[in-house]
């Protein structure tokens, strides 16, 4: 009862209704009756573009930036700390020169096949953490896909940015390096297991021939050649495969499922050898390529084709 | 019945597999194969629960390749696991099937399979999530999560959604970034990766005295790393904005199921590796305690000062993950059962009102002020009927699932001294804070409308699928709250697996 005609019972009242400025309750007041699709979402963008930069103001006011400052400032502080109390890096007596380092570097090479005891690591002996790398990639090229495709029905976003398509040096040193760098990319993918290399770093360059390809002789005609249909089709496979072969080594892995795996290591140093992880080194090596080779056409172009 | 024990590394590959398999599809038929992968993932986490219930030790181990443990790698399933695992299934299910007429609308439709093959990916990485028993896969996996939870935010048409999810992928790698420089550090002085040795090796470095200091910062630093993640205050800011661009099925997934994943992981964490005892003496928990009560109320402040449905919503998930992170930070078995019981409730109601209050914000042209919103109950009654169930179930009202947890937090905080009373007195601040937003939008979509805003010509018509969904959720959540008991019990079975058995 006291409350009743106060200030507090108006504010109360006020919150309670959504408290709307004057001018935005007169907006909606004398709204004509009739809206339109058009006319929400014309509306609609009024207040988004009111939103972001409400968020903008919230995101730039001093005391976020201040305690940023702190927040990074005390982090550094304790890390750099930190460092004084750690073991001394690629010491004899470090915790990581352990059993587990022994038997990586004692009987990789005999267990996995592999002489490159990297390759033996990631692919055999820690294959399910490369079996989400490999997926970190393909989350990473659909996101890239869905947020800067753009639509076929749109025209081809031309930039005004220096191509290297009508010179002549260019063209003919490109010409003339392609073939040796995707030699050498197939090289070290396939040669992973065996020396320094493998799926990572044979992709990677791999990838990086196509993109100077693509740079020399155009978006256009590097479109044509390598179309997103065996894009898509080498990414597909080559997940698929890694998928269902680990899936293989998983299961017979297990004494209690009762089958043995098939796979041997093979002789260490023939270049077919390492069980798995020569077609396994070729899968990551084809899916790192294709994410690399996308990025840049999406990125330059805005769409595969 | 061994075969079960495969389940848990299926589950994993098979999630993966199909989101390559959506990958080929063309069009939004992609779906289906999220729906059948769903509905097979819930299936293969039941029968890994019941194959748990009724062996001996509850728990196993499962070989990822050919080597034992420090050597190869490994996943592991006890009974929280695949439970924790089955929850997110039936949420994500939920909400992809009950906001699939919205996704139709707000994301283009040559790009609606990538809602699908993130969805998938997702599930695939809080698989990983809940069954590793290993710290690095984890982390692999946690990046998987990231790109996918991002990728699920700036599909909507939205230009407010794409600052949405920068602000949230910006929040989201410092998260990530710290618990990688964390593990780098536990991985210097322990030498090793997998849960059991890292375990064993933290208890002798712990006793020993040898590294406390890199101990104690690699432990926080995973600990903060994965409660920036998962939305603790201060680092929530990214919420609002984040699950009120989005549309209503992914802000569902985010809210309801990845925050959770995190969360569940730092408990695999703080009990498989760091330990129940060390845990309790590293006075981590105290840190979790104070932003866990800080959270509940700032939440609900910034709740209170919001004027858009979805903002307020999203504010009170901050303070929903509050109460988590006050019952990690009591540190008590029975405060832990409470937080556990708080992520089922909270990830069961607030999918469902991210989606009951899309259904009342389509029958007014998708204006989401609380003004225009008056009288939207009338014109679409299940929707409102199960937003004042969601509400009824944040605030704690009983016979609904939120009112467990904050049962067992009242009871859990008795005999800590000055604990028991911040703890009580924030959870009544934190309950009246509650009672009063959610009591502010229910006045006012059931009060009607002063003047007859323009809403005659809107064409407005209720997906059946809509409907159906958010009535099962409301039926899952009472079920939940008045059959509370058996799942109180399995908890404190898997707690127990989760201290004692290695």
């Amino acid at each position: 009862m006291l409350m009743k005609n106060n200030k507090f019972s108006s504010l109360l009242k006020e919150w309670y209704e959504g408290n709307l400025s004057f001018d935005e309750r007169m907006n909606i007041e004398t709204e004509k009756p009739v809206i339109k699709k058009e006319e929400t979402t014309e509306k609609q963008k009024i207040y988004l573009v009111k939103d972001v930069e409400n968020a903008e103001e919230k995101l730039t006011s001093k005391g976020y930036k201040f305690f940023s400052v702190i927040f990074c400032v005390i982090l550094a502080v304790i890390l750099v700390g930190t460092v004084n109390f750690m073991p001394l890096f690629a010491d004899d007596n470090t915790p990581t020169t352990n059993e587990v380092y022994e038997h990586y570097v004692g009987e990789g090479r005999d267990q996995t096949g592999a002489v490159n005891t990297v390759a033996g690591m990631i692919l055999d002996y820690r294959a399910f953490d490369t079996l989400g790398e490999s997926f970190v990639l393909f989350t990473a090229t659909c996101a890239v896909l869905l947020l800067l495709e753009q639509s076929k029905d749109k025209p081809i976003k031309k930039r005004e940015t220096f191509t290297y398509t009508n010179d002549p040096i260019v063209r003919l040193v490109v010409k003339l390096l392609t073939p040796i760098i995707i030699v050498f990319g197939i090289y070290v993918l396939f040669n992973g297991h065996l020396s320094p290399g493998g799926g990572f770093s044979g992709g990677s360059v791999l990838g990086a021939g196509f993109i100077l390809f693509a740079m020399a002789y155009g978006e256009d005609f590097a479109a044509k050649v390598i179309t997103p249909k065996i894009i898509r089709v080498i990414t597909i496979c080559s997940l698929s495969f890694y998928c269902l072969a680990k899936s293989y080594s998983f299961f017979t892995g297990n004494e209690f499922n009762g089958i043995h795996s098939i796979i041997t290591p093979g002789t260490p140093g023939n270049i077919v050898s390492g069980g798995l992880i020569l077609p396994l080194n070729i899968a990551v090596g084809f899916v790192v390529c294709c994410t690399m080779y996308s990025f840049y056409m999406i990125f330059k172009r805005g769409r595969l084709d | 019945m061994d075969f079960i024990m495969n389940l848990p590394f299926a589950t994993i590959v098979f999630s993966l597999f199909s989101a390559v398999i959506c990958f080929a599809f063309k069009d939004n038929k992609a779906r289906f194969i999220s729906y059948f992968l769903l509905i097979a993932s819930g299936i293969m986490s039941v029968s890994v629960v019941f194959y748990n219930l009724t062996s001996e030790t509850g728990y196993f181990v499962y070989r990822m390749g050919h080597y034992d443990a420090p050597i190869g790698n490994e996943i592991s399933a006890g009974l929280l696991e695949p439970s924790f695992l089955l929850l997110f299934e039936v949420v994500m299910l939920l909400s992809l099937s009950g906001g699939s007429h919205r996704i139709m609308q707000d994301v283009e439709e040559a790009k609606q399979k990538y809602f699908c093959i993130m969805v998938n990916l997702t599930h695939a990485a809080l698989a990983a999530l809940c069954y590793t028993n290993d710290i690095f896969t984890g982390y692999v996996f946690i990046e998987v999560c990231t790109i996918a939870s991002c990728s699920l935010l700036m599909l909507s048409k939205k230009t407010r959604a794409l600052v949405a999810a920068t602000r949230y992928m910006i929040f989201s790698l410092i998260g990530s970034s710290l618990v990688l420089v964390g593990i780098i550090l536990l991985y210097a002085i322990t030498g090793h990766l997998l849960f059991p040795q890292l375990y064993s090796t933290i208890q002798e470095l712990w006793a020993t005295g040898e590294y406390t200091f890199p101990l104690t910062i690699a432990l926080g630093l995973i600990v903060s790393g994965l409660a920036i993640k998962s939305g603790m205050f201060p680092f929530h800011f990214w919420m609002p904005d984040t699950y009120g661009t989005a549309t209503p099925s992914a802000s569902g997934i985010l809210s309801g199921v990845i925050s959770k994943g995190y969360i569940f992981l730092l408990l695999k964490i703080i009990f498989r590796v760091i330990g129940y005892e060390v845990f309790l003496q590293s006075n981590i928990q105290y840190v979790l305690f104070i932003f866990g009560i800080c959270g509940m109320i700032v939440g609900s402040v910034s709740a209170i000062k919001t004027n858009n449905i979805n903002f307020m919503i999203a504010c009170s998930s901050a303070a929903q993950i509050g109460y988590i992170y006050m019952g990690l930070g009591l540190g008590t078995k029975g405060a832990i059962i409470a937080a556990l019981f708080q992520i089922v409730a909270h990830a069961l109601t607030k999918p469902m009102l991210f989606l009951s209050a899309s259904g009342l914000s389509d029958t007014v042209g998708r204006r989401q002020d609380f003004a225009s919103l008056r009288s939207s109950a009338y014109n679409n009654k299940i929707a409102a009927f199960s937003y004042s169930a969601g509400a009824l179930s944040m605030v704690g009202i009983p016979i609904f699932a939120g009112f467990i947890p904050k049962l067992l937090f009242s009871t859990s905080a008795f005999g800590h001294g000055i604990q028991t009373y911040l703890m009580l007195i924030v959870l009544a601040i934190s309950t009246i804070l509650n009672v009063l937003y959610f009591l502010r939008t229910l006045v006012n979509i059931y009060s009607p409308a002063k003047v007859e805003l323009t809403r005659k010509n809107i064409t407005f018509k209720t997906a059946p699928a809509f409907s159906m969904i958010v009535l099962v959720m409301s039926a899952v959540n009472i079920a939940v709250g008045l059959h509370s008991q058996p799942i109180i019990s399995l908890f404190e079975k898997g707690l127990e697996l989760f201290i004692n058995i290695r």
